[in-house]
């Protein structure tokens, strides 16, 4: 059975229609790309599967749980996770804070033993510093724990986005343009990241890129979307020389 | 110089009320993005609590205040989830209308029930007043025990912000309730849960004041509930350490503006003070300013 199932997926603001039909199979363990020219519907398919629109067709299966419609704390503890094409970190909050809000759910206690401070709350708040420090020490921002997330180098947030992503215990990782905004260095020691996060964690991951080096480097599979449909889909190679998707990122 | 440190005292023991108020307006705010203009008559509806406890069913002061702070946390619980719920996506003036409609609905159940009528709050604490130099100078019970009180809920309240799991989903919410949701953090609890808070402190805050100035309407809440707003702008609204600073700011300057100005102009001079610190630093003393990415 393949981890995400997306069948006939559509949705429309209006008289817009912004996704349409589309079809998505992710096995276990794949490291799959979405690619497509500005404006074809990428982002609006993340915010499908997280649940921040609710589609006006089709379905998506997690695992084999139906998750269509769901809220997005709910589909979060289902098990997808994600990151921001612009970055989105509490930025306020320190590094290591971060990373213990997307713990959240892993480690409850109410309010009122936070409030009280009773020995379970001293328990169970180590028990997030040690996991959430074991976290950061992956990614090589244990020293930097203390910081303030808005104080960290561009590099080191997105993966600190991913630290914090990988935190609420996700089955998939959806990653937003991992390498926006990142020179080839940054983009080659983040590619190494995300094989390491699939090899490590076991992790499945889609993700949403315009650099080509990037996609052709890890993703084994991909999917090309042009305005809102499906253009072609399969093996990385044979889809990168497709001359319909040339066709639709150069013009015919 | 006696004369002027007992005003002082006085000054920030109702700067103390004063803080404690702001801070559940400046929590709502900073969290839910809303002005709650009903938060001063739940300090009125826990002062009633007590009063009816207390003076009227002869509970003991501290079960009256137990009691009290138990109301006005389920009544503000049910306030947010009656009338700002439904509201989420609403637009703030939307919200900020209904937080006055909810105020003059609180008011007027109050009006219902008690009556018009001036009560006298019979105070619930009952520590001797202490007597400085010869009898010159006189700190009452209330006095303490505020003071104290507002020392303790402050460094609580930032404790549990900064080291609690439910005081970080509060600051994430805060910041970027949408990057918040997506990571598993349920918003609408956690908004609850501030109103909860807030309107705990409410109920503190509403026996201290009645326990100082003894007199009790349903419209009790209300002036001070609008100073305590001004405490939360004056300091920064969304700070905490904000609205402690801001209510004891403006508590002295209330207390010595009647002393030495004029009894009947200190309202004036505490909304005077308000424009001025507006003029200068619109985000208040501790607010962030605000840099916009270009």
């Amino acid at each position: 059975m393949a981890l995400l199932e997306v069948k006939n997926l559509g949705i429309s603001f209006g008289g817009l229609r912004a996704v349409d039909d589309f079809n998505l199979t992710i096995e276990q363990g794949e490291l799959y790309g979405l690619i497509g020219p500005n404006g074809a519907g990428k982002t609006t398919i993340f915010n499908l599967l997280t649940g921040v629109y609710k589609p006006t067709d089709g379905y998506i299966m997690l695992d084999g749980e139906n998750i269509t419609g769901k809220k997005t704390t709910e589909i979060n503890r289902h098990g997808i996770a994600r990151t921001f094409q612009n970055i989105r970190l509490f930025s306020e909050l320190s590094v290591l804070d971060n990373v213990k809000v997307g713990l959240h759910n892993h480690y409850p206690y109410s309010a009122l033993t936070g409030i009280l401070r009773l020995p379970k709350y001293f328990r169970v708040e180590k028990e997030m510093n040690e996991k959430a420090m074991e976290l950061l020490k992956v990614f090589g921002l244990d020293k930097e724990a203390d910081y303030k997330a808005s104080n960290l180098p561009y590099g080191q947030q997105r993966k600190l986005e991913i630290a914090r992503a990988l935190a609420t215990g996700p089955k998939l990782l959806l990653l937003d343009e991992p390498a926006a905004g990142m020179n080839p260095n940054e983009t080659q020691e983040l590619m190494k990241t995300i094989r390491f996060v699939r090899d490590e964690f076991h992790m499945t991951i889609l993700l949403i890129e315009h650099d080509m080096k990037l996609v052709s480097g890890i993703c084994e599979r991909l999917t090309v979307l042009n305005f809102g449909q499906v253009l072609t889909e399969g093996e990385t190679t044979a889809v990168l020389h497709d001359p319909k998707v040339i066709a639709a990122y150069l013009g015919e | 110089m006696i004369g002027f440190i007992s005003y002082l005292v006085n000054g920030i023991s109702l700067g103390s009320v004063y803080a404690i108020i702001a801070l559940g307006y400046t929590m709502v705010y900073g969290i839910a993005k809303m002005l709650n203009f009903a938060h001063g008559d739940v300090i009125m509806i826990g002062a009633f609590v007590v009063f009816s406890t207390v003076s009227g069913a002869g509970l003991p002061p501290v079960v009256g205040v137990l009691i009290s702070v138990v109301a006005c946390t389920l009544l503000g619980m049910a306030i947010e989830r009656i009338a700002y719920k439904p509201l989420r996506k609403a637009s703030k003036l939307a919200v900020l209308i209904t937080a006055i409609g909810v105020s003059y609905f609180l008011q007027n159940v109050a009006l219902l029930i008690y009556g018009a009528n001036t009560k006298s709050f019979t105070s619930v604490v009952s520590i001797e007043p202490i007597t400085l130099a010869d009898g010159a100078m006189v700190i009452s019970g209330e006095t303490i025990v505020t003071v104290i009180a507002c020392i303790i809920i402050m460094i609580g309240l930032m404790t549990f912000m900064k080291y609690s799991k439910a005081g970080r989903a509060m600051l994430a919410v805060s910041e970027d309730s949408g990057a918040a949701q997506l990571m598993g953090v349920n918003v609408n609890s956690t908004i609850a849960m501030t109103f909860a808070i807030g309107s705990a402190l409410a109920a503190i805050a509403g026996v201290l004041l009645c326990s100082s100035y003894p007199s009790l309407t349903p419209y009790t809440g209300s002036m001070p509930g609008i100073k305590a707003f001004v405490a939360a702008v004056f300091g920064g609204i969304g700070s905490i350490p904000g609205a402690f600073i801001g209510g004891i700011l403006l508590g002295v300057i209330e207390i010595l503006g009647k002393a030495y100005i004029s009894s009947q102009l200190a309202d004036a001079i505490v909304f005077a003070v308000l424009i001025i610190v507006l003029l200068v630093k619109p985000t208040g003393l501790l607010g962030k300013q605000i840099q916009e990415k270009v």
